[in-house]
Formats: C-alpha cells, structure tokens, sequence
C-alpha cells in the first residue's frame, strides 16, 4: 500500500462522499480540495458552484480564494452575488454543501464567528459568510474537519450555522425540510448522524487509527456506530490526481507570487 | 450623468465625515487605489459597508478611519484573519469599531432591497443561528400569504458607494465583467457613486457573457485609475497578487510595520502608483 498522509485521506474520503450527480456549494480550503478531486475522478459530470457566483466550474488548480479568475475562466456560466444566494441556493437548486469550520458540536452545528463572548471576544473569527443558509437551504451538508480537541467541542460560544441545533428533530421543529449534515469527515475517522438523536457518531475509522486516538482528540465523549467500518485507503488513482492538483495549485500561486512581487 | 474626473477630486466631493460608505467588490475587483484616496484626504466616523471585508478594511479600520462596519465575512481570503479589524474588535485599537454582523444572503438581500428602494429584505435565511440574538437589526416579518416566518434585514442604503471596474466610455457609461460581485447593486443603491476603472474607452466592446454595464446617469463619477484594484484582480488585465495578500498577514500582525506601511504605500503616495500593477501580464481570459 503507498503511503499517505491523514490530510490526504480526509481529502479523498470527502470527495468519495460526492457523486456525479450532485449539484455542490463549494467552501474554500478543505472542500474545494475533495470536490475537485471528486471532478478528476469518479464524478467528472458534478457542478461545483461557488458563492462568488461561477456556476459549473472546472479549476485546474485550487482557488486561493473564493473568487479566483480561474473560478470565472473555467465555469459554465457566472451570476451577480444576489442572484446566486437568491435563486441558486435559497431556489433550492443546490443538492450538497461542503463545509468546514473552525468548531463544530456533538450535533454539527458549526462557529466561525467568535471564541468567548460575542461582544468580548477572546478570538474574532471571519464570520459565517454563506454559511447560515448554506447549512438550510442545500439538499444535505457535508462537513470536512481535522478532528482535534480544540475543534471539537463540548459546547460552542456561538453558533454561525445550525447542523442538527439541540438534536432529535430539532430541524423538522423549526421547519427545515432539508436534511442539514449526513456526514462529517475528518483526518482519523468518518462520523454521521445517529439516526434518532443525531448526535454525531463514528461509523467508519482510517487505516491505522485507533479507536483513543479519536476519543482523545474530541472534546465530548465520543460515540462508536455498533458496527465501526475500515476506511478503505486511498487507491493510487486518488493519490496522484490530488498531488497532482496540489503540486499545480502550489506552482500557480508561486508563479503568481513572483510576477506580482 | 458621470462626470470624469480625478481620482482626488471624485473622492473630495463624494465622500464625506461620517458616511456610510460601501466599497465592494467579491474578491475581483476592489477598489484599492480609492480606498487609499478616502485615507489620504483623511475621512473621518465612516461607517463601512461590505460583504466580504479583506485587506482595505483592515487599512482603513487600522488608520481608524471606520466608526462602524457592516459585513458578513471579515477574513484575509485564503490567509487567515483580519489582524486591523481584530485588533479593533478585541482591543479597541486604535478606536472602537462598532460591528453589524450578517451572512452574505443577508447583505447581498440588503443591496438589493437598496437598489430596489424597498425599505427591507425579506429571505429565508438565519434559521437556527445565533446571529439574530447579537444583531438588533435581525428581525423577522410574516408572509401574508402562507404565513411563514421569513428574516428580515434594513434595506443598506449607502451614502457612497466605490467601485473599480474595466473599462468606461467616455459618456461615463461603465462595463464590469468577469465575476460580478454585488457591484451593481450596490452602486444603485448608494446616493452617489465613485466608479474607477482601468482603461476609458471610445466604445465599450461588445460586452462577454457575463458582463454588467451600469450607464452613465446612474453614477456621479467615474475616474480613470489603470492598476486601481491591485492587490486584487481586474479579469483580463491582470492577475491577483496572492502573494501580496499572503504578505499582508506579516504587515498587519503588528500595529507599527503597518503604521509604517500606511505611511510608505499609502500617504506617501498616490493613485498614479497603482499603473505598474496594469502593465503586469494580462490575466488569463476565456
């Protein structure tokens, strides 16, 4: 087996989790890594969209940001901010959101705003972005995060975007019809909502990881699936197309870098 | 209809103490080289506008410039934080910023509801966030029909509203392509409107799929500044300088180096410096 990284196989179990079909809101960083290796693999007909409004694009390397000119180049078509939140995702258009976070909670419920009190904050963060409607209005969310104590935890200072809020049918009650996180995907293991209480739970872990390495890199006592599943490695394929659209991100940016230095 | 003018002049007569002033542009586009301007003549209690605050917020929160901001993304894109706009947040430096925070559906509802002159928007949007319970200007309305709640947010309605853009004619008319933004909507909702734009023209080119032109008698003033969004982009003029946004993260991380650099890059120099940047490699063009 080749060797590989856990930041690799968050990556490729992310984009496993994609399918042709999917229409996808795309988050910088993490997801648009593992949905454009989804694109070069086995999901070569997926729409990627990204907020800045290109719609159906084919990056041939990895934006820095979410309004790269390659986005533009590459896409199908590319709409006004307004109309892509207006029609496109509140239109219910979008089938799959990929995100990531700063923290999440045993519900996936996500913080990208503040550490510590909202009007004292220990950290300021970004901020939620397109987050908030993202995680309501796609079909089903996914999530891709390194799981580490400091990201999982037991309570979040603020909730940017709402996953399965306080759990059960917490969604149905405040009239989401969409289904919020079915999957979280992190470096050491898979974890998916349990079906009734929703709280997060690990039903599958990667090659070599044990099960206290993922206990002890959660913030909450963390649940096992009755049946827990190897992760399968990554195959070659996999391997090289993302060190291929990393090596080619990595190149651009220098390249980039150096003509505008 | 536009009048075409300088840079300084459009600045000194549409920008004053105390405006809400929005300077957008999502990523592309940014009007860098007006910002600047808006530091340089000395602007005062502006209450800054934008969905996705990078690095010309954080110069103009850390001049102290800003008095408020309204925004839904405050992040160096791609790098990390915003060092300017946090030091403010956390530590009141070098005034205290006053913070209206939204998501993107919220602000890009609002500009529209701006242009639209509808008092507010309505959208089906913070369901289950924690946002509402910080920001008083997070309500919610009642549809009349099928009674479902919907959020609701105030129209923005900026006093000024900078923009950069590719290219103008000479009857002021301006021609925005490539990624969009809220640019359009954001300039029909302001009372006056700065655009600059890298190159005026004789006759726009046929416009390409996804290009947007805002006539002429629906901006005050447009000034030609090649060069004028650098660091960020201009879709087929030339590329963003990720290095410069990487780079930046060093400058802001401590109150003096960016002090320095104010004063080296900004109030030592002027809109014309932003040129070398327009002569760099086009960027690559569909």
């Amino acid at each position: 087996m080749t060797d590989f990284t856990p930041t690799e196989m968050m990556t490729i179990a992310a984009a496993r989790a994609l399918s042709n079909d999917d229409v996808c809101f795309v988050g910088i960083g993490a997801p648009s890594a593992a949905c454009n290796v989804a694109r070069l693999t086995h999901a070569p007909d997926i729409t990627l969209i990204y907020e800045s409004g290109t719609v159906g694009t084919k990056p041939d390397v990895l934006p820095l940001s979410i309004g790269d000119g390659e986005l533009c180049d590459t896409a199908l078509f590319t709409v006004s901010v307004p109309e892509m939140f207006r029609y496109w995702l509140q239109g219910g258009r979008i089938t799959t959101g990929f995100l990531g976070g700063a923290q999440i909670d045993r519900f996936a419920n996500l913080n990208t705003t503040v550490v510590g009190p909202y009007d004292h904050p220990k950290v300021r963060l970004p901020g939620g972005g397109g987050a908030p409607e993202i995680a309501s209005n796609c079909g089903r969310i996914f999530i891709t995060m390194a799981l580490t104590k400091r990201g999982f935890v037991e309570r979040l200072p603020f909730v940017t975007s709402m996953g399965h809020g306080e759990g059960g049918n917490h969604r149905e009650r405040l009239g989401l019809t969409t289904s919020g996180p079915t999957r979280v995907i992190t470096d050491l293991c898979i974890l998916e909502p349990d079906p009734e209480t929703k709280e997060l739970t690990v039903v599958s872990m990667h090659p070599g990881v044990a099960r206290d390495q993922i206990a002890g890199n959660c913030g909450w006592p963390i649940k096992f699936a009755e049946t827990v599943i190897e992760t399968p490695a990554p195959t070659e394929t996999e391997l090289v197309v993302l060190r291929d659209i990393n090596a080619r991100t990595k190149k651009a940016h220098k390249a980039a870098g150096k003509e505008a230095a | 209809m536009a009048r075409i003018m300088s840079l300084a002049e459009a600045v000194e007569e549409n920008v004053r103490d105390g405006d809400t002033v929005a300077m957008e542009g999502f990523t592309h586009l940014i009007p860098y080289a007006a910002g600047h301007e808006v530091i340089r003549q000395g602007r005062k209690d502006l209450f800054l506008v934008r969905m996705t605050p990078d690095i010309l917020y954080d110069q103009l929160i850390g001049v102290g410039a800003a008095r408020g901001m309204k925004f839904s993304w405050g992040g160096n894109p791609g790098v990390g934080s915003l060092h300017r706009f946090r030091d403010a947040v956390e530590n009141q430096w070098p005034r205290p910023l006053e913070i209206e925070e939204h998501s993107h559906a919220a602000m890009a509802n609002a500009y529209e509801a701006g242009a639209a002159n509808l008092p507010f928007a309505a959208f089906r949007g913070y369901i289950g966030a924690d946002l509402p319970k910080v920001n008083v200007n997070i309500r919610s309305v009642t549809c009349p029909f099928t009674g479902e709640v919907l959020a609701a947010v105030p129209a923005i309605r900026p006093d000024v509203t900078i923009i950069h853009a590719q290219r103008a004619d000479r009857n002021g008319n301006v021609l925005i392509e490539g990624i969009v933004g809220v640019q359009k909507e954001a300039v029909l909702a302001a009372r006056r409107s700065i655009v600059t734009v890298e190159e005026i023209v004789d006759e726009l080119s046929p416009p390409s799929p996804n290009s947007v032109v805002l006539p002429g008698w629906a901006v005050t003033a447009v000034a030609h500044v090649p060069g004028g969004a650098f660091p960020s982009y201009a879709h087929g003029y030339y590329p963003r300088s990720n290095a410069f946004y990487i780079r930046w993260d060093e400058i802001a991380r401590d109150r003096e180096t960016f002090t320095a650099w104010i004063r080296e890059n900004v109030l030592a120099a002027k809109p014309e410096d932003f040129a070398r940047h327009a002569a760099k490699t086009a960027a690559k063009v569909a």
